[in-house]
């Protein structure tokens, strides 16, 4: 527990990195958080996975003194946000949604602007911009107005941003939201890289497989509730253990599900091309279903006991798939148009 | 990056206009960055400028006005279109503030240890630099047409700095539209709305004495008629100015009362309604 007053630096390696109680916020008709309640100390990865509309964006929006909740309390570093909010500030960087770098400005330019209103002098800016921009690879393009960026670069440019100030925790919202499969990748290395040097981060994400790469524990969010929390074995574990999966021709499939129901205990299912069974008793399961299928003449294009997957996790808990079942309604976006524009 | 707990819960004046200065730069450059924004900006008065000099210029009866012979219209117009560029040019500041909100820049100025008034002074500061450089253009543009100032350079600045002011101060209205909108297209059409009336319905291209009774109170004492007559009585020749009717003093004293007046009333609910629309 961390004591209400300003920690001592000694206190630090305790402190938690962010904690929030019974956070709530409505927007008209629309309860965008419903009593969230986190925590996580410094120097981990914590993702915040949840479908459009479960309230991500607006816990992040809290957390960076943007929004002000109904009701709850809510800590970064130590510090109150509601409360004390420049303070805050000081501490914290943030990459939000959409790429906020200006196109008409250079990649250094832009960066050195928000390191100058992180309160560093002129050199400092200077100096702590060049070394972010080092980090995030993007010294070569540096002098280059935006506008000549890629989707990609634009948003390395806007993490490079949100580390100038060198913030206690970093907010990355949906850091990989919108861009193409081969930036994401690139991303996702450069994120791994930071956050081995001990950065303390808070990325929201709705994919499944971000959250499970990059977060040291996962807090699945949905209609503003947190609904599970976890490392992501864990929460894996808590499905019950592995599963086998089937793949069978298409004709075979209605024949392949009859012959391995017994197999799956009543709970068996199918995903797409292949066929899912819980496997409770672990191998025997896998070869009781070998056995199966070969009694009934079907032959497996292929079989295999693996872990669950969070999408698994995601069906089991919310009854929808995280990626795909996305709520209804969409976050309402308090600044106005942004969400028209990507 | 160490933070003394006085820096950590509130920003000092002196932070302030450090990042206010930043802003005001990257707003600048932005313009500078973009030719063809400055060249439209640019385009659109010279072109009001020529219209109303060639088209109207001949048929506006200023009364015998003693302002200067022949061409006594341009050196009517030139110290409204200054106050009229300055005011149309201030709609960059509600383009300007609701282009940020929606590329999410706001959000990433509102998450950073700053000033919150800097965003709002930056924008407009660095919209003013834009205004100035347009109607220094301006009063190129019609020196060639035959403008000339009377009353020696030191007034004329005079003048010129008052429109310039004045446009500033509107800037401060434009951003609170700007806040209200939210859109970059409802912020232009609004803008637009109580810009209008105010340029049309007063004596920045016609004397307001042939306008029907009830719209003459209105055009005789809002603040742009005020403005325009002041920026006049600084430029053309000083007979005129009894002619017309025109207090030098009463009216520098009313301009700088309606351009500190409106920055005050504006400044307030721009920057309050900055942080309520944002959070």
């Amino acid at each position: 527990m961390v004591s209400q007053t300003e920690p001592a630096p000694n206190l630090r390696s305790r402190m938690k990195a962010v904690r929030t109680q019974n956070i709530v916020k409505t927007f008209g008709d629309v309860v965008a958080l419903d009593g969230v309640s986190i925590e996580f100390e410094e120097g981990i990865v914590y993702g915040l996975l949840g479908p459009n509309g479960a309230g991500k964006t607006t816990l992040i929006r809290v957390l960076t003194t943007l929004l002000k909740p109904d009701a709850g309390t809510a800590e970064v570093a130590g510090i109150d946000v509601i409360e004390n909010p420049v303070a805050v500030r000081h501490r914290i960087g943030l990459a939000g949604q959409f790429a906020a770098v200006d196109p008409f400005l250079t990649g250094m330019e832009n960066v050195e602007m928000v390191g100058r209103l992180y309160n560093l002098s002129a050199q400092e800016a200077r100096r702590s911009a060049e070394d972010v921009l080092d980090r995030i690879k993007l010294m070569d393009a540096a002098n280059r107005p935006v506008s000549t960026y890629s989707g990609g670069m634009r948003r390395r440019l806007d993490l490079a941003a949100s580390m100038v100030g060198r913030p206690q925790v970093l907010f990355l919202d949906e850091p990989t939201t919108g861009i193409d499969p081969r930036s994401r990748l690139d991303l996702w290395e450069l994120i791994e890289e930071l956050v081995s040097g001990g950065t303390t981060l808070l990325l929201t994400t709705q994919y499944l497989d971000e959250a499970d790469r990059l977060s040291d524990r996962i807090g699945i969010i949905d209609h503003g509730h947190l609904i599970e929390e976890g490392t992501s074995n864990q929460l894996k574990d808590r499905l019950g253990g592995s599963v086998v999966e089937i793949h069978v021709q298409d004709e075979d499939r209605v024949a392949a599900t009859a012959a391995l129901t017994p197999v799956g205990g009543g709970d068996i299912r199918t995903e797409g091309n292949s066929i899912v069974i819980p496997a409770i008793e672990g191998s025997r399961t896998l070869a009781a279903a070998v056995r199966r299928l070969d009694e009934a003449h079907l032959e497996p294009r292929d079989i295999a006991l693996r872990r669950p997957t969070l999408d698994d996790v995601f069906l089991s808990l919310t009854g929808h798939h995280a990626e795909n079942g996305a709520s209804p309604e969409v976050e309402p976006a308090p600044t106005g148009g942004r969400r028209g524009r990507r | 990056m160490t933070v003394t707990a006085e820096q950590a819960h509130r920003v000092s004046p002196g932070a302030a206009a450090v990042h206010t200065a930043v802003i005001a730069k990257r707003n600048v450059l932005r313009v500078i960055r973009l030719p063809q924004l400055l060249l439209f900006s640019t385009v659109q008065p010279v072109m009001f400028l020529l219209l109303f000099n060639y088209v109207f210029g001949g048929a506006i009866n200023l009364g015998g006005a003693p302002i200067s012979g022949s061409s006594a219209y341009i050196n009517w117009l030139i110290p409204g279109i200054l106050v009229q560029t300055a005011v149309f040019g201030a709609t960059a500041t509600a383009l300007g503030l609701t282009e940020d909100l929606t590329a999410g820049v706001i959000d990433r100025f509102r998450s950073l240890p700053m000033a919150r008034s800097a965003v709002l002074a930056g924008r407009t500061i660095a919209d003013l630099v834009r205004n100035t450089f347009v109607n220094s253009l301006m009063l190129v543009v019609g020196f060639l047409m035959g403008w000339r100032f009377e009353q020696g350079f030191f007034k004329m600045l005079l003048g010129v700095a008052i429109a310039l002011l004045f446009g500033y101060a509107f800037s401060w209205v434009m951003a609170a539209i700007g806040l209200i909108t939210k859109t970059p297209e409802a912020a232009q059409s609004a803008g637009f709305l109580p810009i209008f009336p105010l340029v049309f319905a007063s004596s920045v291209f016609v004397p307001t004495d042939t306008m029907p009774g009830w719209l003459q109170a209105f055009a005789d004492n809002q603040p742009i008629t005020v403005i325009a007559n002041t920026v006049r009585s600084l430029m053309i020749p000083e007979e005129a100015l009894a002619f017309l009717d025109l207090d030098q003093g009463a009216l520098i004293a009313q301009s700088l009362a309606w351009i500190v007046g409106i920055i005050v009333v504006f400044g307030y609910l721009s920057v309050r309604q900055y942080k309520k629309s944002v959070g």
